[in-house]
């Protein structure tokens, strides 16, 4: 190899050859990254690379468990001690709400029995980590340590201790990645707990913050209120914290208010995330209302109608009555 | 014989490592400052033996890296294949530059580097970058000699080609 090198001035090495690849290296990387935009080939072949991919993963993450377990060694005796008394503190906290709420919840459930709905305030949910991995210029996606294998599925909420991180957007073997909520792609539908008003939240492009851009002008909105998933959609529970709104100002088209917030998740610090598991409620929109109107039998063909008419008499006048409320109940009396 | 089969070891492990760092997260604060790894260690490869580091490496080592990153792939490679062509092609005079003009080329490389990766981000529909994306050329470019100087005495050392 060396040899054909050597035959080639040495100053103008590159030759009419070295561009001619060069071209072609260059359309080839065009003609991928084009065909992966369209097709997402890439996380297919990330799935069977899994391999490969994902000791490098855990390999990469290496040093950021390493600096956590150095931080908790050569930690001070006495920050540890305060820090943990002060978690003992919480946990007595939350135990004695939790206690409390533990009643409420019983209530909420005999209340909601007599009522005959089935939301449930249990939580099916997994515990898990996040792998420290730098994933490209965008830090808008964490990877987990549970995958396919723990049955993690695409499209599964992720939360925190705090409120609501993102969902699952891809699945490998045994690592799955988050979109988070700041992610200019992802929407969340919420509602403002103070006023009830039913928006949608999108990641904004500036980092870490959710972008409220449509409310209605006349809506209530302040700054502070505080954000819940809505539920609508079908894919995050309702009544999950989701942000709070950090400013309100009149939109550039002056057509509606554009509001800012600040995730409630800690979005850069969660190093324990939980994922939900399928929930109690029903999934997705509401099934399809069957079609109102006169029953299918009215319906037949002209032609063919008659002749049934004729020698079933008797069944449709049977079903004529049938129709007749439905109208009742559409049009106003 | 065992010589060559280190010194490419030797070759196989830094790209290795390259790749590990660029997936390695800093803390947010330094997050924008970290160099791009693969290209530094590239260009270095490049320069110092003549025939290890060809187009057909550059976009190989690409493709790993777009496999690992999963942005989209192609995109290292393209930029890593147009990286090492000029590299290669000035390769003869960049050697014999005095360190600070090597530096100042290893920042216009760089910077090239960005614009690339400014336009595919762009044309794929993603927004700009904020100013501090424009840092990590520069800390790459001040990391340049050390490295270089590094890597040189620890081949010397290893006395491997």
């Amino acid at each position: 190899m060396a040899r054909a090198r050597d035959e080639s001035s040495p100053l103008f090495a590159g030759n009419a050859a070295g561009t001619l690849r060069l071209i072609f290296y260059l359309a080839l990387s065009m003609v991928l990254m084009v065909l992966d935009h369209r097709n997402d080939w890439l996380w297919r072949m990330r799935s069977t690379a899994s391999l490969v991919v994902e000791p490098v993963y855990r390999l990469a993450g290496m040093p950021t468990v390493a600096i956590r377990t150095a931080g908790v060694a050569f930690a001070d005796r006495q920050r540890l001690t305060e820090q943990n008394q002060r978690l003992r503190e919480d946990l007595l906290l939350a135990n004695a709400k939790l206690n409390r709420m533990g009643a409420v919840a019983v209530q909420n459930q005999r209340l909601k029995e007599l009522l005959d709905t089935q939301h449930s305030l249990e939580l099916n949910v997994q515990l898990a980590r996040v792998i420290g991995v730098d994933l490209g210029a965008d830090r808008y996606q964490l990877t987990l340590n549970l995958g396919a294998r723990d049955g993690v599925k695409p499209g599964q909420p992720v939360i925190d201790a705090h409120g609501v991180m993102g969902q699952i957007k891809e699945v490998l073997p045994t690592t799955s990645v988050v979109m988070l909520v700041t992610d200019p792609a992802h929407a969340i539908p919420v509602v403002i707990e103070r006023s009830g008003l039913r928006t949608v939240a999108y990641g904004s492009r500036d980092s870490g913050q959710l972008s409220l851009p449509n409310i209605p002008l006349a809506a209530d909105v302040r700054v502070g209120d505080h954000l819940l998933t809505s539920g609508l959609g079908g894919r995050f529970p309702p009544g999950f914290p989701v942000g709070d709104v950090a400013s309100v100002a009149p939109a550039s088209t002056g057509m509606f208010q554009a509001a800012q917030a600040t995730p409630a998740a800690d979005i850069d610090r969660s190093e324990d995330v939980l994922l939900l598991h399928d929930q109690a409620e029903p999934d997705g929109p509401p099934s399809p209302v069957t079609p109102m109107g006169p029953p299918a039998a009215l319906a037949t063909p002209p032609d063919v109608a008659p002749a049934r008419a004729s020698s079933v008499a008797g069944a449709f006048v049977k079903k004529l009555p049938v129709p007749a409320p439905a109208q009742s109940s559409g049009t106003p009396p | 014989m065992s010589r060559l089969r280190l010194s490419r070891w030797w070759f196989v492990g830094t790209l290795v490592f390259a790749l590990l760092s660029m997936l390695v997260p800093l803390p947010g604060v330094l997050e924008p400052f970290k160099p791009y790894w693969p290209g530094l260690i590239l260009i270095y490869w490049c320069m110092e033996s003549e025939d290890r580091v060809t187009l057909g490496a550059a976009f190989t080592l690409g493709l790993c890296a777009d496999l690992f990153d999963g942005v989209v792939i192609g995109e290292q490679a393209m930029r890593l294949c147009a990286l090492v062509f000029i590299v290669l092609r000035f390769r003869s005079r960049l050697r014999f530059f005095p360190m600070w003009q090597q530096t100042l080329a290893v920042l216009a490389l760089l910077l090239n580097d960005r614009i690339l990766l400014l336009i595919v981000r762009v044309l794929s529909g993603a927004s700009l970058p904020p100013a501090d994306w424009w840092i990590s050329p520069f800390v790459g470019a001040a990391l340049w000699p050390f490295l270089f100087l590094l890597m040189d005495d620890i081949r010397a050392r290893m006395r491997i080609q």
